[in-house]
């Protein structure tokens, strides 16, 4: 009976481990890419709604850009708030991780204050999502986004605290990069979101 | 406090789920009694509930499966009887409201937690096996897909006992599974089942995909993969790109049901017909889905019990690929008579007798590799080629309704339900039950009771046959589907045969519950040391059966395709290292019951309304996910002696074979 | 496991310097204020501004993934983007293909 020849599958299965943080990172990529399909869906929809306005207004007559675009840049900045902290994190630097972490914090927090208050304007002024199908797609399609921008904030808290415990060990590092790339397809997402909704809602 | 529970919601003044339900309740409290009796839950816990084995979890995917076959079929029998005895003014004995609900159930069962489970619990059994790896990459991940699946079979289940299920079949059209003509709770239960399993659905996509990508041992290519392999990566991709889109639009209905928004009503500018469209452009990608795996098995079948290397590796590979882009671009097919006009109908009908091509292609292959080769008429064997000639068939008819203006007629009659029955059934249900048979004693190291095997293969052959192909007349003669009673006497002749069909089927099924009683008692009689009860081609065969946990004690390499045969052929019999190394393997983890357990309270109090108990549930489970997020001790090193241990233990069993 | 270990993140976020975020953050601020200022300032014929508005957003897109998200056609980036092709394919083909057929299903509705 033959042996298989020993070689160097065992060395890399140790090595294998020491990829397991880019294991999760592609993973999350992935993941990433499914959400994309997710938010088309979505998009395709409001597309498909967009001029269904039941009587009621449409897209001109509520949308203010001018606060749109605050809040594009109150995600935009913190897109790159949160590109200093995985830099800090390359340098180990884990008080600045924190800085800038935080700062990307605050700046989201804003972005999602903002939202909150366009959306109760427009529900108090009975421009709510049921009033139309054009406004139930604009609500869901924003929400949408918006709630994944919470969820990443929930995320980036608890991340804080870990960080905070534990430093910048492996795990800790691989999920700031796996929230780094949610982060910025979140941003992403807010370009096509500003475009094809207040952009082209009012043009 | 309860929302819209209340002890109405329990149907009292319906005997026959009645009966069901104490039949069901008797039935689990025997299997709760005999477990407790046998002192075996702790071992089910440790073992069983809490692991990461993807084998494991396979098996547990697959015994859920077979229950829930159990259930879908009772809902066919229900059907046919109905449909055998309400002509001529008769009503039968299931009045409309129930009858809808079977029909809906039916579907949803069949499909969602039947199909999808028994074909990913055979994905998780082998694929890490044929590509040489220790696990999947996800393990924890594998967990959670499989008690968020049993989530959602287990809200369709409650859904019998407490209230209702859908009565809009099994793609729930609004605006009939709108809020407005659908009241109940029996759309969101519909929702939010497939909801939660769907979840679960797209983590294994993405656990098998990057798996698949990643973790093959040393000298596989892609191109020396399995073909298995190959299929359940496309179909990977597949579960990927099109799961979302049932997320979203399922998440669409619900906004409309929950909170009067108007995606798919009729009034305020909602517009139905998205949904239809936004399903069935996730209804395609799905069914092939179901079936590219089948394939794959038939794949590996035709070629070991022909004793022949595959016919045609490269082009099956590529009509695999094919197929799966392709699948993205014919959906319209779903619903030509629905007011796309000629030109989007022509363009998708199109493309979906283009699809058909690489499929054919696939079919040749198999005869091909059958040809000149030295076959061997084992159970697999057998279904593999009542599925070829099936299947073919099947597949036939669907070229003729890819015919915009014949689809405009035969649209919802029975001749589509013959067709896409002959190709699920023939195709997907086969495909698994052949996979069954093939793989069962490398899961369990003793073969199925084959004399029972065969019995059941010819009463599903048959019974089929029995069953399905009086539709595609019915069909032509007019009779549209979901029919509760109807008063064509013409029709009736083969609504008998399709019962006598049915009851064939039965005894199929009945001989196969019988074989895994049987099997079990003889496993001692029946086992196998060699790990290679059926002369293999690919890794899985290399290992012991079952394999020991962490698959491999040392990673083959690999040089070509069929990597084991090439091994056989060199003269190695079984892997052996004389040099052991300690493996890296996950620890098991109760988390995944957890959530499945808090998935469950989350989609039941949605259902019915108790908001506070969905916060409670929803903020349990960011909790859960928080604490794993903790948890620093998620694998361990297996020591040297230990692997030295349990391969010096199995060359043993070997050698006394 | 080691613990010192850099991370080799998929996203290549090892070859990232400040200087990267920084130009990307200036094209993505320049890309975006133009598309705001069409549409505020109307001043060019709608059709050429919807199409200058939706060139922002593509290149404002590819900025990000470049700047931000690093992703190259390096080895190790392989599958990234191949992934994200194959997932854009999808997503051209589901949004176009469903508009077109929705299109004519409202046109076949002939005004209803």
């Amino acid at each position: 009976m033959s042996h298989v020849v020993l070689n160097e599958t065992a060395h890399q299965q140790e090595q294998g481990y020491e990829d397991a943080g880019s294991l999760s990172l592609f993973g999350f990529w992935v993941y990433l890419m499914t959400d994309c399909i997710l938010f088309a869906t979505l998009f395709a929809t409001y597309a498909v709604l967009g001029q269904a306005v039941a009587g009621g207004p449409g897209g001109a007559d509520l949308f203010e850009l001018p606060y749109v675009l605050v809040e594009t840049f109150l995600l935009l900045f913190s897109s790159i708030t949160y590109g200093y902290a995985m830099l800090a994190n390359h340098r180990r630097d884990k008080r600045r991780v924190l800085q800038w972490l935080g700062m990307t914090f605050v700046l989201g927090l804003g972005f999602i204050g903002m939202e909150i208050n366009e959306f109760h304007h427009l529900i108090a002024e009975g421009h709510g999502p049921q009033r139309s199908a054009f406004l139930t797609g604009f609500f869901t399609l924003v929400g949408t986004h918006g709630l994944h921008v919470l969820i990443g904030l929930v995320w980036m808290a608890v991340l804080m605290i870990q960080v905070q415990q534990r430093g910048l060990c492996c795990v800790n590092s691989t999920r700031l990069s796996c929230l780094s790339l949610f982060w910025h397809f979140l941003d992403i997402v807010w370009i096509c979101v500003f475009t094809v909704v207040y952009v082209f809602g009012v043009i | 406090m309860f929302g819209k529970l209340s002890w109405d919601a329990i149907p009292l003044g319906e005997p026959i789920i009645m009966y069901t339900l104490a039949v069901v309740g008797l039935i689990g409290l025997t299997g709760v009694g005999a477990i407790t009796y046998k002192g075996k839950w702790t071992y089910l816990w440790k073992e069983w509930f809490t692991t990461v084995d993807h084998k494991r979890i396979g098996v547990m995917y697959i015994i859920v499966a077979l229950v829930m076959l159990l259930r879908g079929f009772a809902d066919a029998l229900m059907m046919r009887t109905q449909q055998a005895m309400a002509s001529d003014g008769s009503p039968g004995y299931l009045p409309p409201e129930h009858y809808d609900q079977i029909f809906t159930a039916h579907g949803v069962i069949m499909i969602f937690f039947m199909a999808m489970p028994f074909v990913v619990g055979l994905m998780n059994i082998v694929v890490p096996l044929q590509i040489g790896a220790r696990d999947v990459a996800y393990p924890f991940l594998n967990s959670v897909s499989f008690w968020l699946f049993v989530a959602g079979a287990l809200l369709v289940n409650l859904s019998l006992g407490v209230g209702e299920f859908a009565r809009t079949g099994w793609v729930a059209y609004p605006p009939l599974s709108g809020i407005g003509y659908s009241p109940g709770v029996g759309v969101d239960y519909y929702i939010w089942s497939l909801q939660i399993s769907g979840i679960g659905t797209l983590l294994t996509g993405l656990n098998f995909f990057v798996t698949i990508l990643k973790m093959r041992t040393t000298g596989m290519t892609l191109f020396r993969m399995p073909v298995f392999t190959w299929t359940v990566l496309c179909t990977s991709i597949l579960i990927l790109a099109a799961f979302p889109i049932l997320t979203a639009t399922l998440f669409m209905l619900s906004l409309d049901r929950y909170l009067g928004m108007h995606f798919f009503t009729n009034e305020m500018g909602g517009n139905p017909m998205m949904y239809i469209n936004l399903i069935w452009a996730w209804g395609h990608p799905e069914v092939y889905i179901l079936i590219l795996p089948a394939f794959g098995i038939f794949s590996e079948v035709a070629s070991t019990f022909s004793r022949k290397r595959l016919f045609g590796y490269y082009s099956l590979v590529w009509a695999t690929i094919v197929i799966t882009v392709l699948s993205f671009i014919v959906w319209v097919h779903h619903f030509f008579t629905m007011g796309a006009g000629p030109n989007v109908n022509a363009f998708f009908g199109i493309m979906t007798m283009i699809i058909a091509v690489p499929t054919g292609v696939k079919i040749f292959t198999w005869l091909f590799t059958m040809y000149r080769g030295r076959v061997r008429f084992e159970t697999p064997m057998l279904w593999t080629v009542g599925f070829i000639v099936t299947f073919s068939i099947g597949g036939m008819t669907g070229v003729l309704l890819a015919v915009p203006g014949a689809d405009f007629l035969l649209h919802n009659s029975l001749f589509l339900i013959a067709h896409f029955h002959n190709v699920i059934t023939g195709g997907a249900v086969f495909g698994y039950l052949c996979g069954l048979t093939y793989w069962f004693p490398k899961a369990f190291g003793f073969k199925l009771y084959d004399p029972l095997g065969r019995v059941a293969f010819w009463c599903w052959l048959t019974g089929f046959y029995f069953a399905f192909m009086p539709s595609y007349f019915l069909g032509f003669m007019g009779m549209t589907r979901r029919l509760n009673h109807f008063d064509v006497p013409q029709w009736r002749p083969f609504l008998l045969l399709e019962m006598l069909g049915v009851l064939i089927i039965l005894c199929g099924v009945a001989c196969q519950v019988m074989q895994l009683v049987v099997s079990i008692r003889k496993r001692h009689e029946n086992r196998d040391h060699t790990g290679d009860p059926w002369d293999g081609r690919t890794l899985e065969w290399a290992t012991a059966s079952p394999p020991p946990f962490y698959n491999f004690a040392e990673q083959p390499t690999v040089d070509g395709i069929d990597a084991y045969w090439g091994m056989k052929e060199r003269g190695v019999k079984t892997l052996v290292e004389a040099d052991f190394r300690k493996i890296h393997m996950p620890c098991n983890t109760s988390l995944g019951v957890v959530i499945g357990v808090l998935s469950t309270v989350l989609g039941f109090a949605l259902v019915w309304h108790i908001w506070w108990l969905v916060i409670v549930s929803l903020l349990a489970t960011v909790a859960t996910l928080i604490v794993r997020s903790y948890d620093q001790n998620t694998e361990y090193y297996v020591t040297a002696e230990e692997v030295e241990r349990v391969e010096t233990e199995r060359r043993q069993l070997m050698a006394e074979a | 496991m080691t613990s010192e270990s850099q991370v080799h993140s998929s996203a290549g976020a090892s070859q990232s310097s400040p200087k990267a975020y920084n130009v990307g953050f200036l094209l993505a601020a320049l890309l975006t204020l133009i598309p705001f200022g069409l549409a505020m300032y109307p001043s060019l014929p709608r059709s050429m501004t919807f199409l200058l508005v939706l060139a922002c957003a593509l290149v404002q897109i590819v900025v990000h993934v470049v700047f931000f998200l690093h992703l190259t056609t390096a080895r190790e980036q392989r599958w990234n983007l191949v992934a994200l092709v194959f997932t854009v394919v999808i997503i051209l083909l589901l949004v176009g293909l469903s508009l077109w057929i929705m299109y004519y299903v409202h046109y076949n509705m002939l005004g209803l």
